[in-house]
């Protein structure tokens, strides 16, 4: 099982989740892996095959579809010993085990006068895109980014897939995982992370740098982003991307850094922005850099539930193209955004 | 010379030491009720009393490093595991020598070193914390006990965790306190079928039902399920029936009781049951009363000791959101705890 496709040397997604997965089994003897067919079925998103065989029965197993039990399972087993990793499949479904995060794991470190803390990762696939429809494609990480305790992470490449949910399984706090459903199927380079390609949760990084705005974004929306702009590039915007990599903590030293470069901030998610991470994040830069700032908006999708027509979810997407037109719009095409202000 | 006392005698003081806890449970929440009244104990309270038997009964069966998982009616769970008297009254009181540093209050006790993974203020949480205990359990050779009340039953907890820990064989025991209301509500108006044991037989789960109210019927009970789950055999579902002698909390008078049915069980209160008993295997009266002397001076030097604790003290509070290394900015410099201080 190599980690990366001999003939392009290139790392797929789905295939960055499973090696990350197996590398800290490997290493770690508390690591169990639990859910939905992630064992001998591999998982639906073929994000875990061969673990089962490589790893049996007491390591990798399969459950019932009892989210609730699951959550809580995890967190009884990870203040007594273990390090679950554990799958809700989509993460839509995390409505259900809410109660066993929100309430037992996230608040048992405080609650308990730091008697322990509770390693944990639960992962999902998120998103939309796939004609899933409105229970299979939201991505739940605003449901719970106002926890104290938890963590949540989403990665926007296959070398960050690995390396966040390394760093998420090494972490000694709850940590909700998002895997972008569009994702899986992405091949990238492998680009070795010191040491054991592990990163750290909590640090946001520079996808692309540029001088006249920066988009700030996380999982999908990065690599719409910087297609969004290369494209950008040719009317004369050099823009820079932000992957966040966490919506909590967030790391809003790298995002304030940047806006005192650029001096305008675009956020992008794949949500509404009622209730969103990005109304809180450009809150937080007024706060603390709005000295910095000419300008700062936010392109996320409409306040409906996600829509299944093709036309209808490709319009509801915050994508690549759309990315674009928002930034022209707000901009002026083709104008030095330096005079347009 | 005095006569040698017969073998069932010596055999008999062995339950001394658990009558003196079943009374220790007793007057820790009398003393909670007067400590409620003068202003000292906070918000509400859920306790016990009258229901006694069931965690000491159970953890007579136990080893000092099972776990077990209990209720927002969890003092008796605490004390009858193991944990410090006076830990727990300062607990109470909110002070700064709480068992979880007056973090948690009555609802949310948690010792670890001590076995207890929790006490939960949602109703059936300790169901779940103690099937994901049991998972780290049959690693290490140990049992997970579930407190919980006949209103937990008709949860999703309850019906998700039964089914998972029967398919796993999870070295479990389930202990539900049947005390016939759900807050207010009878049993009878919530829960069909009025059969709480007979809902194991779905899960393919032994049950039992137990007089709750008698220590030594408990215990036996216990010890069979706990004998069973350490040897592999899987979980089994214990209802014990018990009667509370307080209303659901602080605010509830329990007028909705009739008067005859109330009657009936404080005729049958599980510590003179068990102080009877004592006396009719022949254990001499003055040792009885001499534990019982014992008992009441602890509790009283617990309450005094507590009671002369700090508070504490919000400029010095050194909380952690997360454990572990922490990377990421936090949300804004005002909101970082004590920095004014």
């Amino acid at each position: 099982m190599s980690a990366v496709d001999a003939a392009t040397e290139r790392l797929e997604f789905r295939t960055a989740i499973r090696d990350a997965i197996a590398e800290e089994i490997e290493r770690d003897p508390s690591v169990v892996l639990f859910g939905e067919d992630v064992a001998a079925a591999g998982g639906v998103f073929k994000a875990t095959p061969g673990l089962h065989e490589r790893f049996g029965d007491e390591r990798v197993f399969d459950t019932p579809i009892s989210e609730l039990a699951l959550a809580s399972a995890a967190f009884g087993a990870a203040v007594t010993g273990l390090r679950p990793v554990f799958e809700i499949m989509f993460g839509d479904f995390m409505a259900l085990p809410m109660d066993a995060l929100v309430n037992q794991a996230a608040k048992f470190w405080y609650v308990s006068d730091e008697q322990a803390s509770v390693p944990l990762v639960v992962r999902s696939a998120v998103g939309g895109g796939g004609r899933f429809g409105a229970m299979h494609s939201q991505i739940h990480g605003t449901w719970f980014q106002g926890v104290p305790g938890l963590k949540i992470a989403c990665p926007s490449s296959p070398a960050e897939a690995k390396g966040l949910l390394k760093g998420a399984i090494r972490d000694d706090n709850p940590v909700v995982f998002l895997e972008h459903k569009r994702l899986y199927s992405v091949k990238g380079r492998p680009a070795a992370q010191a040491p054991d390609d592990v990163i750290p949760l909590g640090v946001a990084r520079i996808a692309r740098a540029g001088r006249d705005l920066t988009i700030a974004t996380i999982g999908k929306g990065v690599p719409d982003a910087l297609a969004a702009a290369d494209e950008l590039a040719a009317d004369g915007l050099d823009a820079e991307v932000v992957d966040l990599r966490t919506l909590r903590p967030l790391d809003l030293d790298t995002v304030l850094a940047s806006v005192a470069r650029t001096n305008r901030v675009l956020a992008v998610e794949e949500g509404p922005r009622t209730g969103g991470w990005s109304t809180g994040l450009l809150g937080a830069i007024a706060e603390r850099g709005l000295h910095d700032l000419d300008d700062v908006w936010i392109l996320a999708t409409a306040e409906t539930p996600v829509p299944y027509s093709p036309t209808l979810e490709d319009a509801y997407m915050p994508g690549a193209d759309a990315i674009v037109a928002d930034v022209r719009a707000r901009l002026g095409v083709g104008a030095d955004p330096r005079e347009a202000f | 010379m005095a006569e040698a006392p017969t073998a069932q005698a010596v055999e008999a003081a062995a339950y001394l030491e658990p009558y003196g806890r079943m009374l220790l449970i007793r007057r820790f929440e009398a003393a909670l009720h007067r400590l409620f009244l003068q202003g000292e104990v906070h918000g509400t309270t859920h306790l016990s009393a009258g229901q006694e038997a069931i965690p000491v009964g159970v953890c007579l069966a136990l080893r000092a490093d099972d776990y077990v998982a209990g209720t927002y009616r969890g003092h008796g769970h605490a004390l009858a595991k193991g944990t410090d008297p006076e830990a727990l009254v300062a607990e109470m009181l909110g002070r700064a020598t709480g068992i979880c540093g007056g973090r948690a209050g009555s609802m949310n006790v948690i010792d670890l070193e001590h076995g207890l993974v929790g006490c939960f203020g949602i109703v059936g949480g300790s169901i779940g914390a103690a099937t994901g205990a049991a998972l780290s359990a049959r690693r290490q050779n140990r049992v997970a006990v579930a407190f919980f009340g006949d209103g937990a039953a008709n949860q999703g907890y309850f019906h998700e965790c039964l089914n998972l820990a029967a398919v796993m064989a999870l070295p479990a025991v389930y202990v539900c306190e049947n005390n016939f209301y759900g807050e207010f509500t009878p049993l009878a108006a919530s829960t069909a079928g009025g059969d709480i044991a007979g809902r194991a037989a779905a899960y393919g789960m032994p049950a039992q039902v137990v007089d709750g109210n008698d220590l030594w019927a408990v215990e036996a009970a216990a010890r069979a399920a706990v004998d069973t789950a350490r040897a592999g055999g899987g979980p089994t579902l214990l209802e014990c029936h018990t009667y509370r002698h307080y209303g659901h909390s602080k605010s509830d008078p329990a007028t909705y009781r009739p008067p005859e049915e109330v009657e009936r069980w404080l005729a049958r209160d599980p510590l003179a049951i068990a102080r009877e008993r004592l006396l009719a295997l022949g254990v001499p009266e003055g040792e009885v009363a001499a534990t019982e002397v014992e008992v009441e001076a602890a509790l009283d030097r617990a309450v005094e000791a507590a009671l002369q604790a700090p508070y504490p003290d919000p400029a010095i509070d050194a909380a952690t959101e997360y454990a572990g290394p922490v990377h990421g900015s936090p949300p804004s410099p005002s909101a970082t705890p004590g920095a004014g201080a």
